[in-house]
Order: C-alpha cells, then sequence, then structure tokens
C-alpha cells in the first residue's frame, strides 16, 4: 500500500515530519518497505536560466546554450527542441544520476559532436517528477535561479509503501493509516464527514438482492448530465504517486475512495444499463467480459451483478465493459455495496483476477462506509464533473454488528509483563475507535466496525502493547526449565549428528538436495504413490516426494562430472516419504559415489565399489552403536539396485534397514547419467534402540587373561554358497569359545572343482580355561561338521 | 700360570680382528666352547691344590669374563654395522604421493546451523522436537487460528498433495508451526520445545527457494509473558552471531498463530553485497515471533485462562547465509562439490555454547 504524506495530513493534524511518521509506523505495527523522497531524489537538480541558445554547427537538432547556473556559467548542448533563450529550465550537474533515464551522467565533460557539453537540462519525466512532451521542463520565468528542482516541478510530496498484514485492511486506506498514527501519538485524526447531497429525484435504477448472504447491501445513486473528462490534477498527482493510472474523472474518484478510504466502488454508464440491477448467485453458462478484456466463465459460487441483459460485473472484484463509463458517458450510476470477504477470495482465485477492489473486499470492508462512500463519490463527481444527483437507493441492511469483546486489563500484565495505567489503556483503545463500557476487571468493548480481528482480550493486548510500543516491554531472561535438564536430542537426532560425521570424516560432503524428484525418476525408486505427489509443483521436475535420497545424490554427482569433478562422493541424512501419513516419513542416511579411476604410481589402486560401499556403511553402523554381527546381507529387494551386485541389510526375516552396493545400470541410464554408481541408504528408524541402563556407572572390565588361539580352515563349497553362510555356521560350532571367524581367501579354479569354490578363514578361540590340544582339536572337529551340516562345505585337505 | 696373560692378550686380539658375526663366533667357541683353551684352564682347576685354586681360581675366572665381555661388545658392533650397511641400501623416495584416499568431506552450514541454533536453546533448556513433512489442512492452517478460505493462508504459496477423489488435499507443510500443535496436543505444559525442519512453498526466484529450512520454539510455562520472549531472543541472537553486543529491536507484525505478535531485527551494516550484523544503522529482519493465541491454545485443548507462552520461527537458510557470508540461496540445494567444499564445515566441529559454536 502506497500514499503520500500530504494525503496523509488530510487525515491527520501533526507536526510530525517524514522521519518521526516513519518511526511511528514501525512502532504501530506499519512495515515501510520503501520511501521515495523527491526532495532527496531530486537533490541535485536546481533551476538554471538559459542566457542563449543557438543552433549546433555540425548538428540541425542540437542547439549549444550557454546557462546560468548555481554552479556558476556552463556550456550544454542540448536536443530539446523547445531550449530557447531566455528559458527558465531544470539543471543537472555533471555526475548527476538520472532516476527516470537510470544513468548517471559522466563526471567530466563530454563533447558533443566536437562541442563540450558540462552538464545537462532535464524534462520532469526525466527526473520522474512529472509528464511533459514538449522536451525539457519549461518553468515559470519568476522562479529564482538555484531553487530545488523539486520545489519548482512541486513534487515535493514523499511516497511511502508499506505492507497491510492481512488482518488490517481499514489500512488499505490513508484514513485508516491516520487513525492509528493518531493513536500512535502522531497528532490528532481529522474526521471528515461527506457532504450529504440532496437528490433532487428518485434513483432511477431498481436495485435487487437475490443473494442477501453474498451482498447484504447495495447503496446507489444516478448523476444526470456528469461531464466525464479529466479529474482534477491533485487527484491525478496523487493515484500516480500510488501506482494508479489516471483514466477519468468517474473511474479516478472511484479509485481515489478505494484508497482515501478502503472503500471500492463501482460506476457504471446508466444509459448502457437495461432493467433492475440485480446482486445474485451466478448460473452456469454465463459469462463476463470484464474490464481487463479478458472473459471470464461465471460459476454458481460466483456473486454477480445483472441487469437484464445478463451479467455486468462479479461482484467485488471487477466490473464488465458492456455497461463501463467513458468519455462520453453522461449519467453514471454508482456502486457502493458490500460484498463477503470469502466468497469474494474464491472469486478472485478462480478467476485469477487481482483487483483493488478483490484485495480489499476478500480482507474485509468497512460495512457501515457503503452510504458514506457514496455520498463521497457524488461529493467528488458533483464538484469536478458537474450534473443533478438522485436520491440514494439503498438496497439491504448492513450486516449484523461485530460482537462486543471482553478485555480484561489484567491481561495487559500477565500477557506482556507491561505495566500500563488504566487511562491510558482507554486512551488507546478510544483512539482506535473502540466504545468501552467499564466494568471494573472486566471492560465491554465494542470495536469499530472496520475492524474484524477484535475476538477476546489477547487482541487488545495487542493494541495497546503495540501503540505503548514494544521498546518498552521488559527484557527477562528465561528461567531454569522446571524439572532440571534433559538431553535435548531424541536417539534419531543423534544418528543423524553421529552419521553426518562419520560420513564427513571418511570423504564425503554433506548435501541438502530437494525433498522432490521428477515423477518419472521416482519411479525408478519406487511404485509411485498418488498421495506423494505434488499437484501444484514450483517445476515439471520436482513433482514427487522422494521415495529414497540417492536418486538425488546420483544427478548431482553426474552434474559434478559433467563440471570436471568426476569423484564425487556425496551423502545426505534427511527425510524419504513411503506415504502421506504421518508416521511414513523416515529419516535416511544416504551416500553414494561416482568412482573415479585415479591412477598410482604403486599400480592402479582399488576404486570405489560395492566392498568399499559396504565398508562405509557398517562404518557409520558401528559408530552408532549397531554390531555389524546382528545384521543379514540378503539379495536387493528395491528396484534401484544391481541384482547381483547389491544386497539389503537385514536385521531378521522381515526388518530391512538399508542396501548397498551398485545402483542399476537401468536405472542411471533412465536418468541419463553416465555409471556406475556405488552406494548405500541406511533407514535410521529401523535400527534398534540401545538399551538404555539406569546407571551411567559402566560395569566392571572383565579383562581376558588367556590368549586367544588361531587356526586356519578351507573349505570346498558350491560357487552359489554365500561366505557369510560357511562364517556363521563355523561360529555357530561353538559361540561360546569362538568369537570370530574372519575370511582371507576365496578361490576358484584349478585344484578346485567346477561349480565349487575354496573359502579359507581364520577362526579366532577365546578361551575361558586352559584348552589342551585335543580340546581344540575336538573343537575343529565341530566347526567342520557344523560348516558342512549348514553348507555342505567339505574341510581341503 | 703367566700364559693366562698371554691367553688374555691372544683372544682379545682374535675377537677384535672378528670380520664377521660367524668368524666371532668360531673365536668364542674356541675359547669359551666346550672344548675351547679358556674352558680348558677352567676344568684344570680341579685338579689343583687348594692353595693354587685359591690363586689362579680368580685369576680364570677373570680372564673369562674379560673373554666373553669382550665377545659381546664385539657382536654388538658387528650387528650395529651390518644393520647400518643393511639400511643404507633400503632408501625410498618419499616424495612420492600416497596411495589417493577421498579428502576430509565436509558438513552442510545449514545442517550446521541448526546445531547451533539447537546448542544455544538447548543450554536455554529447550528439548528438540520433530513432526512430519506433509500435514493436513488442520495441523499446517485451521488448528494455526487460519480461517478458511483467509488471506493469510494464501500468503503461504502452498505446495498441495493430490487428493484421493473428493478428499482434502493433504499440504506440505509451510512452516514448521504445526509442530506445537502435536506437541501442545500431546504433552502436558510445562513445554519449552525447539523445532527444527524442512518448510515448503511454491515460490523459486533469487531469494526464495521452493524447500527451505525453519527452526521453530515454543514455551509454554506458568508466568512466561512477552518480557521473556524479548530476553531469550535477545539472548539468542547474541550467542548465535557471536559478537559482542547486538542492538535489536521488535516490531508488532501480524501472524495468525500468536497475539500479540511481532518481528524481530537485528542491526547490521550492509556494503558490497556482504552484511555484518553487530554494527551499522541498517536493520535487518530475523524472525517472527509473538505470544500464542488463545484460539491456538483452545485448539490444542488447552485454557488460555491457565496456560500462556510464546512462540518464535526463524529461517535457517537465511540466518547462515547472514553468518558465514553465503552471497546466494540457490547453491544450497544444488550438492556442488565446489560450494560444499568452500563453505561447509569439517566433521569435527561439533557446536556447543561452552566450546564455541563455530
Amino acid at each position: 500500500m502506497k500514499f503520500t504524506l500530504s494525503w496523509l495530513t488530510d487525515h491527520l493534524a501533526t507536526k510530525a515530519g517524514l522521519d518521526d511518521i516513519l518511526a511511528l509506523m514501525l512502532k504501530a505495527g506499519l512495515e515501510v518497505e520503501e520511501v521515495v523522497d523527491p526532495n532527496e531524489k531530486l537533490a541535485p537538480f536546481t533551476v538554471c536560466k538559459v542566457i542563449e541558445a543557438v543552433p549546433h554547427p555540425d548538428a540541425d537538432k542540437l542547439r549549444v546554450c550557454t546557462v546560468e547556473t548555481v554552479d556558476g556559467t556552463k556550456q550544454i548542448v542540448c536536443g530539446a527542441p523547445n531550449a530557447r533563450t531566455g528559458m527558465t529550465a531544470i539543471y543537472a550537474p555533471l555526475g548527476a544520476y538520472i532516476p527516470g533515464l537510470d544513468f548517471a551522467l559522466d563526471k567530466k565533460p563530454r563533447a558533443i559532436r566536437g562541442i563540450e557539453s558540462q552538464g545537462m537540462m532535464c524534462s520532469a519525466k526525466e527526473l520522474e517528477a512529472g509528464e511533459d512532451h514538449d522536451g525539457i521542463a519549461d518553468l515559470d520565468d519568476s522562479i529564482p535561479l538555484g531553487t530545488p528542482a523539486a520545489q519548482a516541478l512541486g513534487a515535493t510530496d514523499p511516497v511511502i509503501d508499506f505492507e497491510v498484514t492481512p488482518n488490517r485492511p481499514d489500512w488499505l486506506g490513508v484514513q485508516g493509516i491516520a487513525r492509528d498514527l493518531a493513536a500512535a501519538g502522531a497528532g490528532r485524526l481529522i474526521v471528515k464527514e461527506p457532504k450529504r447531497v440532496p437528490g433532487s429525484f428518485d434513483c432511477p435504477v431498481d436495485i435487487r438482492l437475490d443473494a442477501p448472504q453474498a451482498c447484504p447491501i447495495f447503496a446507489g445513486a444516478v448523476i444526470r448530465g456528469v461531464t466525464n473528462g479529466p479529474s482534477p490534477d491533485w487527484m491525478q498527482a496523487r493515484l500516480k504517486a500510488v501506482g494508479v493510472q489516471p483514466k477519468s474523472l468517474l473511474v479516478d474518484v472511484t479509485n481515489y475512495i478505494s484508497f482515501d478510504r478502503a472503500r471500492p466502488l463501482h460506476v457504471y454508464d446508466a444509459a448502457k444499463l437495461s432493467g433492475p440491477v440485480v446482486a445474485r448467485l451466478g448460473k452456469k453458462g454465463e459469462s463476463l467480459e470484464a474490464l481487463d478484456g479478458k472473459t471470464y466463465k461465471v460459476t454458481p459460487e460466483m456473486c454477480v451483478i445483472a441487469d437484464d441483459s445478463g451479467v455486468i460485473g462479479l461482484g467485488g472484484v471487477m466490473g464488465g465493459t458492456s455497461t463501463a463509463v467513458s468519455d462520453d458517458t453522461t449519467d453514471v450510476f454508482i456502486e457502493s455495496a458490500w460484498f463477503d470477504p470469502l466468497r469474494t477470495a474464491r472469486t478472485g482465485r478462480t478467476t485469477g483476477i487481482h483487483s483493488d477492489a478483490r484485495y480489499r473486499f476478500e480482507r474485509g470492508v468497512d460495512p457501515q462506509s457503503c452510504v458514506d462512500g457514496l455520498n463521497l463519490a457524488l461529493e467528488l463527481t458533483l464538484e469536478h464533473g458537474g450534473g443533478t444527483v438522485s436520491k440514494p437507493n439503498v438496497a439491504g441492511a448492513i450486516p449484523a454488528r461485530i460482537d462486543k469483546v471482553t478485555f480484561y486489563p489484567a491481561d495487559v500484565e500477565r500477557l506482556t509483563g507491561l505495566v500500563v495505567k488504566p487511562t491510558e489503556m482507554r486512551r488507546i483503545v478510544k483512539d482506535l475507535g473502540f466504545s468501552i463500557e467499564d466494568a471494573g476487571d472486566a471492560w465491554y468493548v465494542l470495536p469499530p466496525s472496520h475492524r474484524f480481528d477484535m475476538e477476546q482480550s489477547a487482541d487488545l493486548v495487542e493494541e495497546i502493547a503495540r501503540l505503548i510500543g514494544y521498546d518498552m516491554l521488559p527484557v527477562t531472561s528465561l528461567p531454569e526449565p522446571d524439572g532440571g535438564r534433559r538431553a535435548i536430542t531424541t536417539p534419531i537426532q543423534d544418528r543423524v549428528r553421529v552419521s553426518r560425521r562419520v560420513l564427513a570424516a571418511r570423504g564425503f560432503l554433506e548435501a541438502v538436495s530437494w525433498s522432490f524428484m521428477a515423477k518419472e525418476h521416482a519411479a525408478l525408486f519406487a511404485k509411485i504413490d498418488p498421495a506423494l505427489t505434488v499437484s501444484n509443483p514450483v517445476a515439471s521436475e520436482l513433482d514427487q516426494m522422494r521415495p529414497s535420497i540417492l536418486g538425488n545424490l546420483a544427478m548431482a554427482a553426474q552434474r559434478a562430472a559433467n563440471h570436471g569433478e568426476p569423484g564425487a562422493r556425496l551423502f545426505e541424512v534427511g527425510p524419504i516419504y513411503l506415504g502421506d501419513g504421518p508416521k511414513d516419513q523416515r529419516t535416511a542416511a544416504a551416500a553414494l559415489v561416482r568412482p573415479d579411476v585415479q591412477r598410482h604410481w604403486q599400480g592402479t589402486p582399488h576404486s570405489y565399489d560395492s566392498f568399499a560401499a559396504k565398508a562405509d556403511m557398517f562404518a557409520v553402523l558401528d559408530a552408532l552403536g549397531q554390531p555389524g554381527e546382528r545384521f543379514q546381507v540378503a539379495p536387493p529387494a528395491q528396484p534401484h539396485w544391481h541384482p547381483g551386485k547389491a544386497a539389503s541389510l537385514k536385521l531378521g526375516p522381515k526388518v530391512t534397514v538399508g542396501h548397498f552396493g551398485a545402483i542399476h545400470p537401468g536405472v542411471l541410464k533412465a536418468m541419463g547419467i553416465d555409471g556406475p554408481m556405488f552406494g548405500f541408504e541406511l533407514n535410521l528408524n529401523a535400527l534398534p534402540l540401545m538399551k538404555t541402563r539406569p546407571t551411567k556407572t559402566k560395569p566392571v572390565l572383565k579383562r581376558t587373561e588367556l590368549t586367544p588361539i588361531r587356526r586356519d580352515l578351507a573349505f570346498l563349497v558350491d560357487v552359489a554358497v554365500p561366505a557369510a553362510d560357511l562364517v556363521r555356521n563355523a561360529i555357530g560350532a561353538d559361540k561360546q569359545l569362538i568369537v570370530s571367524a574372519d575370511v582371507f581367501d576365496v578361490y576358484q579354479g584349478t585344484g578346485v572343482p567346477d561349480g565349487q569354490k575354496s573359502v579359507a578363514f581364520e577362526v579366532t578361540i577365546q578361551p575361558r580355561e586352559k584348552l589342551t590340544d585335543e580340546d581344540i582339536q575336538a573343537l575343529m572337529a565341530r566347526v567342520v561338521a557344523s560348516v558342512a551340516k549348514g553348507t555342505g562345505g567339505v574341510l581341503r585337505g | 700360570m703367566s700364559d693366562i696373560k698371554t691367553i688374555e692378550k691372544e683372544a682379545l686380539a682374535a675377537i677384535q680382528a672378528a670380520p664377521s658375526l660367524e668368524a666371532l663366533d668360531a673365536v668364542r667357541v674356541a675359547e669359551l666352547g666346550k672344548k675351547g683353551r679358556v674352558s680348558g684352564l677352567m676344568s684344570g682347576l680341579g685338579k689343583m691344590t687348594p692353595d693354587e685354586r685359591k690363586e689362579n681360581g680368580p685369576k680364570l675366572n677373570a680372564l673369562k669374563v674379560a673373554v666373553d665381555e669382550a665377545v659381546r661388545a664385539r657382536k654388538a658392533q658387528l650387528e650395529a654395522e651390518a644393520l647400518e650397511a643393511q639400511l643404507a641400501t633400503e632408501t625410498i623416495d618419499l616424495t612420492l604421493p600416497p596411495a589417493p584416499g577421498p579428502r576430509t568431506g565436509t558438513l552442510h552450514p545449514v545442517m550446521q546451523v541448526f546445531e547451533e541454533i539447537a546448542a544455544i536453546f538447548g543450554d536455554m533448556g529447550f528439548t528438540v522436537a520433530e513432526g512430519p513433512d506433509i500435514e493436513d489442512d488442520w495441523h499446517n492452517f485451521t488448528a494455526l487460528n487460519f480461517p478458511e478460505g483467509h488471506p493469510a493462508r494464501e500468503t503461504h504459496d502452498t505446495f498441495f498433495m493430490d487428493a484421493p477423489e473428493g478428499g482434502t488435499p493433504k499440504v506440505l507443510r509451510t512452516h514448521t508451526s504445526p509442530v506445537q500443535i502435536r506437541t501442545m496436543m500431546s504433552e502436558k505444559p510445562p513445554i519449552r520445545i525447539l523445532v527444527p525442519g524442512r518448510v515448503y512453498r511454491n515460490d523459486w526466484d533469487a531469494t526464495h527457494t521452493p524447500m527451505f529450512h525453519q527452526v521453530e520454539g515454543l514455551v509454554i510455562e506458568k508466568g512466561i509473558h512477552m518480557g521473556h520472549l524479548k530476553g531469550c531472543l535477545i539472548d539468542f541472537v547474541k550467542a548465535f552471531f557471536e559478537v559482542d553486543d547486538v542492538v535489536s529491536r521488535f516490531r508488532p507484525h501480524f501472524f495468525p498463530f500468536t497475539e500479540p505478535s511481532a518481528e524481530m531485527d537485528v542491526q547490521c551494516e550492509r556494503s558490497g553485497g556482504i552484511v555484518e550484523v553487530g554494527k551499522g544503522t541498517d536493520w535487518l529482519e530475523v524472525l517472527g515471533c509473538g505470544m500464542v493465541h488463545p484460539n491456538v491454545l483452545r485448539n490444542c485443548g488447552l485454557d488460555p485462562a491457565e496456560h500462556q507462552g510464546f512462540a518464535f520461527g526463524m529461517g535457517v537458510d537465511r540466518l547462515a547465509m547472514l553468518k558465514y557470508g553465503m552471497p546466494d540461496l540457490r547453491p544450497y540445494f544444488e550438492a556442488d562439490p565446489q560450494w560444499t567444499r568452500h563453505y561447509g564445515f569439517a566433521p569435527w566441529t561439533t557446536p556447543s555454547v561452552s566450546g564455541g559454536l563455530s
């Protein structure tokens, strides 16, 4: 919302200057976004006198002027057709920034067709201070040399732009702004009641309300014999200052009142109306050619204005072309109605029309302003356009008033810590237009009809606190929490922190990628759940909630490769979505590597592969206190993994905690990625919680006194048997004594029958008491038997 | 036994002259071995008279010790020489690179700033709470006192999920505030929580991304008023920006879920695209806050006459930008290794109030 300082002072008797007004706006909650002060903007420019203007010897359209300026006599080459000897003009010194042209003059004089020019003479348009089409500003000769340009051009009025919060539609009128500033201490509100223009004939236009819930009141009047010429200069200047293009008196008056009083109006050419004007709901099949030149379909949810010809306007949103006023209009019908905010908002959303009327009606227009607004329009139109006025025709009634609010003055201190005297509270509330019935501890307060945000005591507390000023609030640090200190993070958050650090320490760069991905890519990772599709995506490639983090990491790794970084190692710990329920979101830790072949003088080192991914994944699990032995490796169960070079990680037959290995080459190809890529994704929610002990004391260390014993064993086994089966069966022979079995060799080829492989591992035995050679031999025999039984493996001789 | 001296002299000379460990061992055997010269003299002691023995015993013993020590010394010397000779052949060029491995990775600045914020508020007794990104309309809007159809909803540029036929579409949460509702409905006051999380708005330009990060705070406790809100947040910005003093101000604002509501600005200096907090005369908005709206308390089953407190919410990406001088929001979500290495944090940096945040 924009307004000018002089416009404000129409409604506010104040001694405050611009800076004071800005400070008070801040205090009252009107957040200033921009201030354009022409005095400041035009500070470099001053009035000059052209002593002589002669034609440029080498250019027909240029004149060489000798100009008397505040900086002394200057030679200025000027292209304006109206530059002439004896003229009073505006001088721009070298180096000045010309706002309307958005450039600054050179700091040194420049030669134009061989003649030096030591400055510039400007048009009002070039200074954004008015319109002039004949060339440079041609000022009255009585204006003395050196007068500031802003003053000379009559453009001294600062324009203030501020944010109107949705709760304060009354700030969409300058009068409403003045009321709050008066209450904040800026001065006194000037209440201007419009003159009641007595009508000399009955309003010839009948008004009917067929949908009183959508339009409960509609006031209208006709002026006959009006001249719809341009509106007065002051009105045009104000409208332009707030960003509204002046059109004609009738239209400008409605726009002016919309900005002055937050009261939208509409004008119809009465000669183009046929039959009564009806506010009703739309009918299927109807449409309207609106003032923006577009045609809109009408729906039964919309409130429309219609006459015998059909729909002539969308109530509170936009009028139609068929009944619009023009320069030839002599009889005008002025509408001042009230439209239901919710319905207006819906109509606005459906049509996509953003108009000043919609903006006001959907936030709430003061219903009491219907008749006052009409009278003000009649007064202004009559004053500047003449004609004779009909009696007002008011159909319907103002909707019921807002209820009284019970305000507890003690709430001010309870909720804000501010101690405010009741007299001060009363002053503020009254300045804002509330009426008070005092009943001691509880006040019954009636809000003014332009306030729709008053429901309860806390709402009044805010009014008082903001107008006293939030600077006056005490500053109190929080007390210690009740019940002492607890751990601040949850187990899942701890897992996030630890896994991020482990992965970064192992050489991965942390990514934070979108929670969404392209639906066609998401389909490669999981069956598409329509509940996870975004219906209004910001971009078509971000239309599905991700079922896995890996897709986004893969795309990022490929982008990095395209930019000359082929070996990206990326990770992200963040959400994945398995459904749209509150419990369907998981926190996953995912890492992805696009292996880069790096040569080395000792021979080619191991490139990143499925086993490297496995090592990184187990490093995370280890750091999270999850013993690796508790997990089982099984074939992959998600479509984006290589069927043979990737695996799932399970905790028993039912729970899958993650996957690791090579990404499916077909998936990478479908995403336009050069393979291969390796990685893992762990579901941090699926990991079991560690047992918490009631005490922080650690159990006593039980040191093993006897040294471990190690024996190597090699088995011949079918190639399809996973190594983990041999290890599990070996350990299973005696879980008390055997602490580990570590594979150190896997061999196929000469000496091993076809279809078999040799797997060798070292068994580590941790004796509890002294073991004899016979004991160890017997234990090894049990290991061999257990492996044979479990896997069909035969001890290699 | 004049030959003891001679033997000693000969033996020591032979030991000293032994060129190798093998030769030295031969000398040792010849003198001290079972059939050696010194051993032979020692075994002669048994045939001597007690007086002879008394005289020759110590001399022979001394001879044995002297020869033995000389052997050991020469052995150590020969071994040292051998090692030196061996090492002389073992030089490698250590200017060559080791086998390539990854450089240490980095942590994302937004995640780091989340932890910094949690450390500061954790020190004030807040605990961290979380909620889902896909929310229903009630938790994201209605319960937070956004009336159906109210223009305040439109300011949120909401992402909607595809709704089942005839159903109300779910939304991607537009703020972390729904977690206020979830917490107040599942826990009894006193409540002091901090909610970090991803939030979503349908807006993408130089200063907006469709996904960004917020931290929400909620305190519901007896006697908590707006002065506490100010105190808590002033304490926060001082700790967060790690400067001696931050000048801040609170302005009235509107949020449907707080009453009274405010925005907090901090004083800063802007020059050359960089914003420095803690000096200058410009102002920078850092967060929105206010006393929890009575309607919100009621929606969560709390009686506003009995319970009160404050809430605040801040954009983490922008705070990270400000503190660490990142000029642009957009690369945050591109996972660009160059950017991440440059602006990221070492994995061993753990923000804490006692150890320094950054």
